[in-house]
């Protein structure tokens, strides 16, 4: 957990309140009755298949299911708990980027390459925990039931592939035309895996970490102070 | 008001449309007929590959990406206020509201709350940017169907909006005015008056709309019945907005939330959600003609009931946000819209997807244009109410 930026902090609120929120343990202070519910009935309907879930109270419910039970879940959800409404889905690549942070450096690295982390960073899932890379992500609304739930799976390094979920919802089509297209996750079963944006002929995958994005790894990104020196002036005093 | 008046006839108009899906037995040449990338229904530069036989449409392919910005993999290398700069443009006809989500999502996790002054403000302006937005479909609705003038109407009044607009935030189309923990500045002096007076406008404008456009027979004649789109599909497809309150489909998110944000006030105000139960085209427009009615409602009840106080809360001058992930939607003018925010704490978010509206309203084309006439692809898509910028982000 990183801490908010301290030397000009005038209010600990947020840093404070953040301390205990890490983890797949749901808040303790408060819970959540709606949203336990959900939990369990997936739980009872798919045992071992949920391999993870975190609720913050209040806010929303996060579960991870095996690439199994993908299908499965979104059929479940949508003919037996009500969850009818298609949201979005879409994918998340957990690789730190091979490019360092270069928000975090407040320097840019095209210009001063040394600043570059040696070390790459340790891969760390966000909410419901994960084990591998990418993982796909989706979101279904019970509209007359004023629930929502994001779903969240695994995706196998070596076969980068999951069920479609076209056939349960149809409005996934595009969803995962653009997940396709954008990290390289094949949906097998899906009706016409094309490209949605990009032309036909596109070759990699924008969205995965380390898919350069060229136009900030040649220029200076725009916030950075990039004034050149009067030759008069001996210091760069960087106004942070 | 909501009611039809011949619901029959409307019926039989549906199921002959749904017929003509699967009644296909006269073998005739077919053709393939390109609509766009220009075309004034498409609200920028968006395809439609059409397979005709004779009149009637039997596949429809939409292509999009002429507009793809890439601003989900933007977004990963730019700090959090710079985003909104790029978010601004992805609904550019109501740009203020694009900031509300992401704000508020950035807002949750750092839990930091807007005080309450900022909060009121922030509503009145994603409601006049609602205005703003849905009073050009009012009037470019009538375009589509041959009507010229109200469009010339709507360009006319939605300038008395985009001046308060203005006036505020300093932008006519990209105010960049929301910020994490508050808003950029009050209001200026005046500014309370004139938009009352902007209302006012507002709602003649609607009522000129109704008479004009609504009740002529051309305009029902070519709308009724035509694009129906039953609840269930409108859900499946995750339809939003007036596309699925047209559909009979009681949810807004702005009253039914699920995502546990603050920051807006509308369940403190008094106003109503409308929908009409037909699912066609016409049902899509007096819906969003309600909406514009029940937003300049609740501008004036936000503009009598503003607290006084701060606009902003204490944030840190560099804003760094904890690690964690939050989804907030909102109820934007093309339906809902919404951020997940991956932090790992850092300055810029790891991940931002972008969940907007139009890319799930346009999602059903294909399905709902099978079968409608060459003319009616038009009055459909016009309905559908979708802007480029927003498919393709």
């Amino acid at each position: 957990m990183i801490r908010l930026s301290s030397n000009d902090t005038v209010d600990v609120t947020a840093a404070e309140a953040t301390d205990d929120t890490d983890g797949d343990a749901a808040n303790e202070s408060a819970t959540d009755e709606v949203r336990e519910a959900i939990l369990s009935e997936l739980e009872d309907e798919f045992g071992e298949a949920v391999v993870g879930a975190h609720i913050a109270a209040g806010v929303d419910i996060t579960v991870r299911v095996t690439s199994e039970a993908w299908a499965t879940t979104a059929e479940f959800l949508k003919d037996e708990m009500g969850f009818e409404y298609f949201n979005f889905l879409s994918a998340i690549d957990w690789l730190p980027s091979p490019f360092g942070r270069d928000m975090d450096s407040q320097v840019d690295l095209a210009l001063d390459p040394a600043a570059e982390p040696a070390e790459p960073e340790a891969m760390e899932q966000g909410l419901a925990g994960g084990d591998t890379r990418f993982q796909v992500l989706a979101r279904v609304n019970d509209v007359a039931g004023h629930r929502a739930i994001t779903l969240k799976v695994d995706v196998d390094d070596s076969a980068m592939s999951m069920p479609s979920w076209v056939p349960v919802y149809a409005g996934a089509n595009w969803h995962e035309r653009e997940t396709w297209e954008m990290f390289g996750i094949e949906f097998v079963g899906h009706p016409g895996l094309r490209h949605i944006y990009l032309p036909g002929a596109f070759e990699g995958n924008p969205l995965r970490k380390d898919y350069p994005l060229l136009a900030r790894r040649v220029k200076p990104w725009p916030g950075i102070v990039d004034v050149e020196l009067m030759p008069t002036e001996e210091t760069d005093e960087t106004d942070a | 008001m909501t009611a039809v008046s011949s619901r029959q006839q409307l019926n039989y108009i549906a199921a002959q449309a749904a017929d003509a899906r699967v009644n296909l037995e006269i073998e005739t040449e077919g053709m393939t007929l390109n609509i766009g990338p220009q075309h004034p229904a498409t609200h920028g530069t968006l395809r439609i590959v059409a397979k005709l036989d004779g009149e009637q449409v039997i596949a429809a392919d939409p292509v999009m990406g002429y507009m793809h910005r890439g601003y989900e993999k933007l977004s990963e290398v730019r700090t959090y206020p710079q985003v909104t700069t790029l978010i601004n443009r992805i609904d550019w006809l109501g740009s203020f509201a694009n900031e509300v989500p992401f704000i508020l999502a950035a807002e949750q996790l750092m839990e930091v709350e807007a005080p309450p002054r900022a909060q009121w403000i922030r509503t009145v302006l994603f409601e006049m940017s609602r205005i703003a937005n849905i009073v050009l479909f009012l009037g470019d609705m009538a375009v589509q169907v041959g009507a010229v003038t109200p469009v010339f109407f709507a360009f006319r009044d939605r300038e008395h909006i985009l001046n308060q607009i203005e006036a505020a935030t300093g932008g006519r189309f990209h105010p960049n005015f929301d910020r994490i923990g508050g808003l950029k500045d009050d209001l200026p002096k005046g500014w309370i008056v004139e938009t009352k007076q902007a209302m006012k406008k507002m709602r003649s404008f609607c009522n000129e709309i109704e008479e004009l456009v609504m009740g002529n027979e051309i305009f029902q004649a070519r709308t009724r019945g035509i694009g129906v789109v039953p609840a269930d599909i409108g859900l499946s497809y995750g339809l939003s907005g007036a596309n699925i309150r047209g559909s009979g489909v009681d949810w807004d998110v702005r009253r039914d939330g699920t995502t546990g944000a603050g920051g807006l006030v509308h369940n403190e105000l008094d106003w109503r959600v409308w929908t009409h139960p037909d699912g066609d085209s016409f049902s899509r427009f007096w819906v969003r003609l309600q909406e514009v009615r029940e937003s300049t409602k609740m501008v004036d009840q936000i503009l009598d009931g503003l607290p006084s106080g701060p606009i902003m809360a204490k944030v840190p001058r560099i804003i760094k946000v904890p690690a964690g992930e939050a989804y907030v939607e909102t109820e934007n003018p093309l339906g809902v819209m919404g951020y997940y925010v991956v932090s790992k704490g850092g300055l810029a978010p790891f991940r931002v997807k972008i969940r907007s509206a139009s890319f799930n309203n346009m999602s059903i084309t294909p399905w709902l244009l099978t079968g409608v006439y060459v003319p009616d692809i038009i009055t459909i898509l016009g309905s559908l109410y979708f802007i480029l910028g927003d498919i393709d982000r």
